[in-house]
């Protein structure tokens, strides 16, 4: 007797339904599945019928009808009014994918030099790195756009005040853009290309070769100074070599415009500034903060192990840095190419302004066309920060 | 001994102590100053020299432009008879309109309440000394926004005429729609980053995608889905106001990036703490309230804030959905053929930019204090 009741005492009673926590867990889970279901069917549901009654046709057939409106920069896809919306597509895409691109790594360089300036142990420098920072960090980024572009690209002189009709132009800076002459390679040119892969991968070997050699022998080799010299060297010995096959094309100004040429347009230079200038005052305080981060008893054992200061900076400081650098970082990426969205409000022909402007303006397909550029944003960020979590792993400290 | 009673003392005794002779020259004042700061090197003295000298080209032009040289008086003529110089009048005659936008003139005593209450709340909530702050806290965070909404909008029962929210714009546009949009992100945020760190699996999955496609997508798409897609998600027959839905997605917007900030607050909470609330049995719900949040909120002030400055900054953007919120005003003025100078789009630029760049200064310099104050690490 005394036995069973004891054994009753001991074993927890089962409890109640509602106090079981995982019981109480699956019934939260399926309320809020069958929230969201519901919302999504009523989204869908009230979708459809709301096109329907506004007539329109759903689905993705209009990507292949002809867009009949001109875009002001297509580089790499040929582009005419007759081109299909798809190709429209494609158009805004390599335009935002390009911004993107050269806006990252400007804004990288700049944020690199100015965040390391704000550490100098020149007084000037830091305090006009902090002015930077300070300055260009607190204006909102589409004021800074509309800066660039009608304050300060804008009303620069036509071409027309610049050249006189039939003058060959090297290079110029209107308000149509940045126009410079276009180099053209030669017979031969060719074999410049290859010197400068073949560096590269010479390079690649010496770099190699030293970092084995310094492991057993510890004698170091000028790396970079020497990589550099075969990068830059190697293809200018070969152009001269092969005669300078490089023409300039210049453009020509006729009545009116320049022709030929290479140009950029105003639009690209004043989004592309301001992005670079506004992203790069934020990057400037995550590298400071990166560099801050590392405890000052790094500093201080590698000096008294006898480091010089360069090797200090570029073998002890920077490598723990980058640690904290490069998570912040790749936010400030991924920021950067979705605020070149903003390149609408100045009408750079990119994704946004072409596709989810013009075209949607023009077909009224808003959900397919929204579902596509909703698309492409978030496959940009989520391959920047597939690419950023690779580098950041790669250099991540290596624990037991 | 009768040598030494003649002896008169050899060289020079002082008595007490020789005053202290000046450092030498290179070691104080102005010129070592120099030395160690701006040529302690040959690359730093010619770094110092080039900076020297892009100081000197811009900042006196910009100085000359912005004060010296301005027009401060006068009307449109003194700006074209002067176009070296920000034309300061063009601000001087537009600033009822940059500050209310197309507000009923009659009516504009209600943004103005509003206005100074939000100065008195901001500062009680700001100054560490006032007491009853978490009082103030509460009536800002929950009572004001109502009170606003009905000072603002206005209401018939309470003898209020009804201002159209088409009419409203300038600084109290982009003050409406940054703050309705932290203070509806922020318990919006809270519960999402509790949701992806629960251990629910379909509660934490669905918290992650929400905030990672909100995060993926750039705001200018958010605001452009709430006007155009908006209106085909809901029933036939129920309309929402363009403001109510920008202000929506403003929300959604921060509230994921609010929710990775709070989420770090949450991580930055030791384990102890967790365990310590459930062993005195305190419900999930009780032990959140009473001894997690508190702590986890209060050390991502300097986060909350930095988000509020990005969401602040970004209201500019409604222009591009024909919002006149502060940027979108003076775009629209400067157009206006009657001041059509060319000093007047620069000095509409640098207005609006100066007026952003104050507010935000001024909350990133809070900001900072509140982290400085936080973070009692080692420090040299």
């Amino acid at each position: 007797m005394a036995n069973n009741s004891n054994k009753t005492a001991l074993a927890a009673p089962a409890p109640s339904f509602w106090r079981d926590p995982d019981k109480r867990a699956i019934v939260y889970q399926a309320l809020v599945l069958a929230f969201i279901v519901w919302l999504l069917y009523s989204i869908i549901n009230n979708t459809a019928t709301n096109m329907e009654s506004r007539g329109l046709a759903s689905g993705f057939g209009f990507l292949t009808s002809s867009a009949g409106f001109g875009i002001i920069s297509t580089p790499f896809v040929p582009y005419t009014e007759d081109s299909s919306y798809f190709t429209v597509f494609l158009v805004g895409l390599v335009n935002t994918i390009i911004i993107a691109f050269v806006g990252c790594v400007l804004a990288l360089v700049l944020g690199f030099v100015v965040g390391i300036s704000r550490l100098s142990s020149n007084w000037l420098i830091k305090k006009i790195a902090t002015f930077y920072i300070e300055l260009f960090r607190n204006i909102p980024l589409l004021l800074q756009i509309l800066f660039w572009y009608s304050a300060v690209l804008k009303p620069l002189p036509g071409p027309r005040e610049l050249h006189e009709a039939g003058e060959t132009v090297y290079f110029s800076i209107n308000n149509r853009g940045l126009i410079f002459a276009e180099p053209m390679g030669q017979e031969g040119f060719q074999y410049v290309w290859y010197a400068f892969f073949a560096a590269i991968v010479v390079s690649w070997l010496i770099r190699k070769w030293a970092y084995a050699r310094q492991m057993q022998t510890g004698e170091q080799f000028p790396n970079f100074l020497v990589s550099l010299g075969l990068i830059v060297g190697a293809p200018l010995i070969t152009y001269f070599v092969m005669g300078r096959p490089l023409e300039f094309m210049p453009a020509e100004m006729s009545r009116f415009a320049l022709r030929g040429g290479v140009t950029i347009i105003p639009e690209f230079v004043a989004l592309l500034l301001a992005l670079v200038i506004y992203t790069a005052a934020f990057i400037a305080e995550i590298v400071r903060a990166g560099i801050q981060s590392v405890s000052h008893g790094q500093t201080e054992a590698a000096s008294a192990l006898g480091i010089k200061p360069t090797h200090r900076m570029r073998l002890v400081v920077v490598p723990q840095a980058m640690r904290v650098i490069v998570p912040p970082l790749t936010s400030q990426f991924l920021n950067l190419t979705k605020n070149s969205s903003l390149a609408t409000a100045i009408a750079y022909p990119d994704l946004f302004s072409v596709f989810a402007g013009t075209t949607l303006n023009q077909t009224g397909q808003a959900v397919e066309i929204m579902a596509m550029t909703l698309a492409v944003y978030l496959t940009l960020s989520l391959l920047t920060s597939a690419f950023m979590n690779w580098y950041n792993s790669s250099i991540k400290l290596v624990e037991r | 001994m009768a040598i030494n009673d003649n002896a008169k003392p050899q060289g020079v005794v002082h008595a007490g102590d020789l005053p202290d002779k000046p450092a030498p020259i290179a070691t104080e004042g102005a010129v070592a100053w120099m030395r160690d700061n701006l040529f302690n090197g040959p690359f730093n003295s010619i770094l110092s020299l080039v900076a020297l000298a892009l100081v000197l080209y811009v900042l006196p032009g910009l100085l000359s432009w912005l004060v010296f040289n301005a027009n401060w008086s006068g009307g449109v003529e003194a700006c074209r008879a002067n176009p070296d110089g920000a034309c300061w009048p063009f601000v001087g005659s537009r600033w009822e309109q940059f500050l209310y936008g197309f507000y009923e003139k009659s009516e504009r005593w209600r943004v103005d309440i509003l206005l100074v209450m939000l100065a008195i709340g901001v500062a009680w909530l700001a100054i560490e000394r006032m007491p009853a702050r978490s009082l103030a806290a509460i009536f800002m965070l929950f009572i004001y926004p109502v009170f606003a909404f009905f000072m603002l909008y206005g209401n018939e029962a309470l003898g209020l005429p009804i201002v159209e929210t088409s009419q409203w714009g300038g600084f109290t546009l982009t003050l409406v729609i940054a703050l309705s949009g932290i203070v509806a992100s922020l318990p919006l945020g809270v519960l999402l980053a509790l949701g992806r760190r629960s251990k629910m699996p379909i509660i934490s999955l669905l918290s992650t995608v929400f905030i990672e496609f909100w995060r993926g997508i750039p705001l200018v798409a958010v605001l452009f889905m709430a006007t155009i897609m908006f209106p085909l998600f809901l029933p036939a027959g129920v309309t929402f106001d363009q403001l109510l839905r920008a202000v929506i997605g403003v929300a959604l917007f921060s509230s994921a990036y609010m929710a990775e900030v709070v989420r770090g607050g949450l991580q930055a909470i030791p384990k102890g703490q967790y365990e310590g609330a459930m062993a005195l049995g305190l419900p999930f719900g009780k032990m959140m309230r009473l001894i997690i949040l508190p702590q986890a909120l209060k050390i991502v002030i300097p986060g909350i804030v930095n988000t509020f400055i990005g969401l602040f900054k970004d209201t500019t953007l409604v222009l591009i959905i024909a919002l006149f919120d502060l940027l979108g005003v003076v775009q629209a003025s400067i157009a206006d053929p009657n001041w059509s100078v060319r000093s007047v789009p620069y000095t509409g630029y640098a207005f609006v930019a100066i007026v952003f760049w104050i507010c935000c200064y001024s909350m990133a310099r809070y900001s900072r204090y509140i982290e400085d104050k936080l973070h009692t690490g080692h420090k040299r």
